[in-house]
């Protein structure tokens, strides 16, 4: 059980990384990884968010979903309606806790409930059959590891300011082809752990 | 007239995944081979276009405050629609597509259209941006997944194109080749949209 679990999480941090190798979550990859400081405050947003929608997605599967049959046609929205609500609820908090950090996500704090890391996290646990631990674990491993790519890519586009870079390129290219290098070096990972 | 415009107006100037870099995720994602391109953009055109048009039928009912959560309700509806479609008719491409077909609920685009124009236009206007911005999605994820095919495979549509010589470039249809075809893709629509900004003011 305990390696399963470390399987998970190294396997969406590192190896399966979700915004490097999966795809999910590009829009605040791109649009808030200009600063390291922001990005992190993001990522641990985001890993809030994902790791209460693990739980709330485990158990609104196999205790509402499931059980009624309900499962193919009510799956996609109830999924969305339990992620809106809860991004409103971090929203309130972040607010009262630090109005600066508020400020600083700007539009991008509820724009989670349409980052498809979480929706994509959501999803991946009844297709994958995990019991409520290995939920938690696969939420939290996304989120470290869409924390540890923001994080990343922030630190070079800090430094990528200073670069010179093609005309054509600046704005969005630019970071695309950074985020490809990045991709790269992360599929050095690639047999870190057993597939599956 | 203006509903020309409205159409065309997503096919270049902004279209979603060039100039808007918007709804990144499915784009990068299953751009492997040119089918999975076109089913994709089919897909979300059809969730897009719906989904714009019913938005634009309830503009006037629906509250601007509980707004967003009723797009979401509509756009939600219509991928569980296009995801039981698939599901059965089209069961090789579904298990391709993975849960990036669910995952069109999430999509940036529908959401920024509905919010952005749908809500603002009537339903010819919005029908004809819908299938505009649903187009332009589509060609440019076909491109990208051309290109990736071509290089990755050697294949194109599946059927083989390159010589024997040809070695494949496997990285090209890895994860990195997504990012770098995108960005260099991304770079080359800027110079040409440039150039002719450029030719226009001098004339």
């Amino acid at each position: 059980m305990a390696k399963e679990l470390f399987f998970i999480i190294v396997g969406s941090v590192f190896v399966n990384n979700f915004v490097l190798s999966r795809f999910l979550g590009q829009c605040p990859f791109l649009g808030v990884s200009g600063k390291t400081e922001t990005a992190v405050g993001m990522g641990m947003a985001t890993t809030f968010v994902l790791t209460m929608t693990a739980v709330a997605a485990y158990f609104l599967q196999n205790y509402v979903l499931a059980p009624f049959g309900l499962e193919p046609f009510l799956q996609i929205v109830s999924f969305i309606l339990v992620i809106a609500s809860l991004v409103q609820l971090v929203e309130m908090v972040v607010l009262k806790i630090s109005p600066a950090l508020y400020n600083a996500f700007g539009i991008f704090l509820p724009l989670i409930t349409t980052n498809c890391i979480v929706m994509g996290a959501a999803l991946l646990i009844p297709m994958n059959n995990y019991n409520l631990i290995k939920s938690i674990a696969l939420g939290l491993g996304a989120g470290i590891g869409f924390t540890l790519a923001l994080a990343l890519m922030s630190g070079i586009r800090e430094d990528l300011e200073f670069a010179d870079v093609p005309e054509a390129l600046r704005g969005p290219a630019i970071v695309f082809i950074t985020a490809g290098l990045l991709s790269m070096i992360f599929m050095g990972f690639t047999g870190l752990v057993p597939l599956g | 007239m203006q509903i020309i415009k409205d159409f065309v107006n997503g096919l270049w100037n902004e279209n979603p995944i060039f100039r808007m870099v918007i709804g990144i995720c499915s784009a990068l994602a299953v751009t492997t081979a040119a089918n999975n391109g076109i089913a994709m953009g089919l897909a979300l055109t059809f969730v897009l276009t719906c989904s714009s048009i019913l938005v634009s039928l309830l503009r006037n009912v629906i509250p601007s405050k509980v707004r967003i959560p009723c797009y979401i309700i509509v756009v939600a509806t219509f991928t569980t629609v296009v995801d039981l479609f698939m599901k059965a008719y089209f069961p090789a491409l579904y298990e391709v597509l993975g849960i990036f077909i669910p995952l069109i609920v999430v999509n940036c685009i529908v959401l920024a259209r509905a919010e952005a124009f749908a809500s603002k236009v009537g339903v010819a206007r919005a029908t004809a941006d819908a299938l505009g911005m649903g187009l332009g999605y589509t060609w440019a994820i076909t491109l990208i997944s051309m290109i990736r095919e071509l290089l990755g495979a050697g294949t194109l549509f599946g059927y083989q194109v390159m010589g024997d010589g040809f070695t494949p470039w496997i990285s090209a249809i890895l994860p990195p080749g997504a990012f770098i075809v995108m960005g260099i893709l991304v770079g080359l629509i800027n110079m040409i949209n440039r150039k002719t900004v450029k030719d226009t003011d001098c004339h």
